[in-house]
């Protein structure tokens, strides 16, 4: 039987009270909810905070490069559909770097779930405006305060009609971790976007602050109506909605690969003598 | 008498010369030729000026001849732009219903093409094999290897369109023999063909990955390149493996690293400046020592360049490529069959040491199209250098990235049962997890560079030719091998006493080989499709010979034999 212990890995350097220690644990507690065995999850990171949470685990992990979780998660689960991958990296990793990546991982629908670490704020940096900073936002990079608007990643995955699209809270680890196990469970790429506070960096969107706002959606809420989801992804300010705000069946990128169709590709030999009817095509 | 034959065809792009080229080419193939052909196209989808030229021989060709046979002209251009390339007894295929040309026979020939396609094939559409028909009645070629090509390109379309097409060559052949009555040609005799293959790089390339395992393949279209992802694309389903058109090469170089990560063999494929692009996964690849093998088919740059054309410019960049320090390897095929092997060995050798394998292809040899033996598929051998599960239950903790005598740790994949795989872009220690202990950091970097020994003796040292003690060295890399060797032929033919030296695996270097071959020679001269004699500073970096002088070529064509002649005899005094 699997349990929490399994996956402890390294000790943090995360500052105390930072919000990655609340989704660590609601991750772990959806891993070990779904019987899962360290083995069988491969957690791909990026850089920044956020990105170190592999090692703070203990699991297959490829902690790669800043932006790119998407693309290296993609080309393993190509590799090996049998591996339950799960990107982990923050707003700057997702949404900054790696925007282009996000995009076309939801045109993909690879069954993969990305865990986005949504401190509105650069961390490893100290302290820089992130894509998702608030407008006005005050750094030392942006000393007139942010200019360019706040991404919304919710409302552009529904836009794109991607599978599924969530938004937990660190605060709220029973519900962020059964988020996460919704999201694995789902079939084709999903979105579990998490707000959390930096404690050191962002001096606005505190824990209080989420805590005065943050609220779940209604249990009447149906999130296949995508119209309905677009607009309740434009909520923010002073109440801020957490849950699954869409989810829509649709075939993922491996079901429509014909080489995944005998089993996963890493199992697959090929035999060069096969390659005979092609030479002769040749001469 | 020997065959030597150049058969050029221009027109705009669009026009189809492609086509005609490699129906002609396949023919003399059959007819148990040997060829080398290739494309000069622009980067545009109409118009402009392309060109398609075959080079025909009885014994194996290598490179182009800069003098034509046999010029068919489809348009007006081609016949002002390469009329002073045609030989004495040399034609000029063309439509004189559509285009005026001034001259005399029995230099000119011309052929009603359209007039001709439309009477028997229907449509304008087949003056293409007409064209084709009347090159090779000039031949007085044997046509039944004609229509039996003819049948198999077209197939695919249908029965009316391969009767159309066969009608129409018979037109365009016939009625060359009936009018083109002084002939300075000599009659090709065919002979016992279809041993040989024709292959592009490219394809050969291709085909070289399908044989060594590659399961995966990601790329961002770019010229030369693309024609790779396009070949592994139309046989993904019949031999199970996925290639992915990536959002950008970015993408496609950390979905390959992703999916090698996870055990299957992967492959990337660019031209320099999508290699720009890859050069910060790189690095990763280099860290997280996962195996990877990379085609860089080169262009002339800086930035988008020349598109279409040919250049060997980006040696030092893709020697040099990435911050900090790690092992590599750099291959350059030479010819198509060369790349098909370099291919199968690159990844062998990306998964024995880990590293990251390079192979150096280029326009010229991308787009080339050469007949050569069928490959042995026989020899081609795979070593994958994964520990097997069994092997793993015998490792008590397994370390990813564990410090071993010669630098390679032992591999296992994620997902095999009771242990789990760590790495990390960071500096890592030897479960993969991030340090930043300095230490560890430094034992690290000698871990992976310790590699670099056992790899540099699987390095096969260049091809001399044809013996180490000549007077004057020839160096080349890659793709011009061809015109080189051709080169090398005639100058010994000529009394000079000439020797060709060839990299076709340029990293790690091998110095020692080198060294005793330049030590020897009195002049040395390298001979490279770029502006600064790149493997000329490589060689002297890591031998401290410099080379006597350097033949250079950067105007995006490839060499020609008598060109390195002519510039040679300039240079050697």
């Amino acid at each position: 039987m699997v349990t929490i212990d399994d996956y402890q890995g390294q000790v943090t350097a995360w500052c105390p009270g930072c919000g990655n220690f609340g989704i660590i644990e609601a991750l772990k507690k959806a891993l070990v909810n779904l019987k899962l065995e360290p083995h069988q999850v491969l957690i791909v990171s990026g850089i920044g905070q956020a990105s170190k949470l592999p090692h703070y685990m203990r699991c297959n992990t490829f902690n790669g490069l800043h932006g790119r979780i998407l693309p290296v998660a993609t080309g393993a689960k190509v590799a090996n559909q049998e591996l339950v991958v799960i990107g982990v990296g923050g707003d700057g990793d997702n949404y900054g770097e790696g925007g282009n990546h996000f995009l076309h991982a939801i045109r993909r629908n690879i069954d993969i779930t990305l865990l986005v670490h949504n401190n509105k704020v650069y961390g490893l940096t100290k302290g820089q405006a992130s894509p998702t900073s608030d407008l006005g936002f005050v750094t030392r990079v942006q000393p007139q305060g942010v200019i360019s608007s706040s991404f919304n990643p919710l409302s552009l995955a529904i836009s794109q009609d991607a599978g599924f699209v969530s938004r937990g809270w660190s605060g709220d680890i029973d519900h962020l971790s059964w988020l996460i196990k919704q999201a694995i469970q789902h079939k084709g790429f999903s979105l579990v976007d998490t707000l959390q506070p930096c404690v050191t960096f962002n001096k606005k969107n505190t824990y209080r602050w989420y805590k005065e706002r943050v609220y779940k959606l209604a249990e009447e809420y149906d999130p296949t109506d995508r119209l309905a989801a677009f607009e309740r992804a434009q909520e923010w300010g002073d109440k801020i909605p957490i849950g699954i705000f869409y989810r829509k069946q649709k075939p993922t990128f491996e079901d429509q690969l014909a080489a995944l169709k005998k089993g996963p590709l890493f199992r697959q030999k090929l035999d060069p003598s096969q390659l005979k009817p092609l030479l002769e095509t040749l001469s | 008498m020997s065959v030597d034959l150049t058969l050029k065809i221009g027109g705009e792009a669009g026009q189809g010369m492609q086509t005609i080229g490699y129906v002609l080419s396949k023919a003399f193939a059959r007819g148990g030729f040997h060829l080398f052909a290739n494309q000069d196209y622009m980067s545009r989808i109409r118009g402009g000026h392309n060109f398609f030229q075959i080079r025909v021989k009885g014994e194996p060709v290598y490179a182009l001849s800069e003098e034509v046979d046999i010029l068919i002209a489809l348009d007006e251009a081609t016949v002002e732009i390469h009329r002073p390339e045609l030989k004495e007894k040399g034609v000029i295929i063309f439509d004189g219903e559509h285009i005026d040309i001034s001259g005399q026979p029995p230099h000119l020939l011309s052929v009603p093409l359209e007039r001709l396609a439309r009477e028997e094939g229907g449509n304008k559409l087949f003056s293409n094999s007409v064209a084709v028909g009347a090159a090779l009645g000039v031949l007085d070629y044997k046509f039944d290897i004609l229509a039996g090509v003819l049948k198999e390109t077209f197939g695919k379309r249908g029965e009316e369109i391969v009767q159309n097409n066969v009608k129409a060559a018979r037109a365009g052949y016939d009625f060359t023999r009936e009018n083109y009555k002084d002939s300075q040609f000599s009659p090709l005799e065919s002979g016992q063909g279809n041993k040989k293959m024709l292959i592009s790089g490219n394809e050969a390339l291709s085909l070289g990955a399908m044989a060594a395992g590659c399961k995966f393949i990601a790329a961002y279209p770019m010229t030369p390149s693309t024609g790779i992802i396009t070949y592994l694309a139309g046989k993904a389903r019949e031999f199970g493996l996925v290639a992915e058109q990536a959002e950008d090469e970015i993408a496609a170089i950390n979905m390959a690293i992703g999916a090698s990560f996870a055990g299957v063999r992967a492959m990337v494929a660019t031209s320099g400046g999508g290699f720009s692009l890859m050069v910060e996964a790189l690095g990763l690849v280099g860290m997280t020592e996962t195996p990877l093998v990379i085609i860089e088919a080169q262009r002339p740059g800086p930035s988008t360049g020349l598109p279409t054309r040919t250049a060997q410019a980006d040696l030092e960049f893709v020697l040099y490529a990435s911050q900090g320090e790690f092992p590599r390897a750099i291959f350059a095929p030479a010819t198509a069959e060369d790349a098909f092997w370099s291919v199968v060995k690159a990844f062998n050798l990306a998964e024995k040491y880990q590293v990251p394998v390079i192979i150096m292809s280029d326009q010229h040899l991308a787009d080339s199209y050469r007949t050569c033996h069928k490959f042995d598929l026989t020899k081609v051998k795979i070593e994958r250098g994964i520990i097997s599960d069994a092997e793993l239950t015998k490792i008590k903790d397994y370390r990813r990235h564990r410090f071993t005598p010669s630098g390679v740790s032992p591999r296992a994949l994620p997902s095999q049962k009771g242990r789990i795989v760590i790495t990390d872009s960071d500096e890592h220690d030897e479960d993969g997890h991030l340090t930043e202990d300095l230490e560890m950091g430094k034992k690290m970097v000698q871990k992976r560079l310790k590699k670099i020994e056992a790899l540099a003796t699987e390095i096969e040292p260049p091809q001399v030719y044809p013996h180490k003690n000549a007077q004057i060295i020839l160096i080349g890399w890659g793709s011009t091998y061809g015109a080189l060797r051709e080169a090398v032929d005639i100058l010994i033919d000529q009394g000079v006493d000439v020797s060709l030296m060839h990299f076709q695996e340029i990293w790690p270097f091998p110095t020692q080989f080198v060294t005793s071959v330049l030590s020897k020679a009195k002049q040395s001269f390298c001979i490279e499709n770029n502006a600064t004699g790149q493997l000329a500073r490589i060689i002297r970096a890591e031998t401290g010979k410099q080379v006597t002088g350097k033949i250079l070529k950067f105007d995006g064509r490839p060499f020609s034999s008598q060109y390195i002649i002519t510039e040679l005899k300039k240079k050697k005094g």
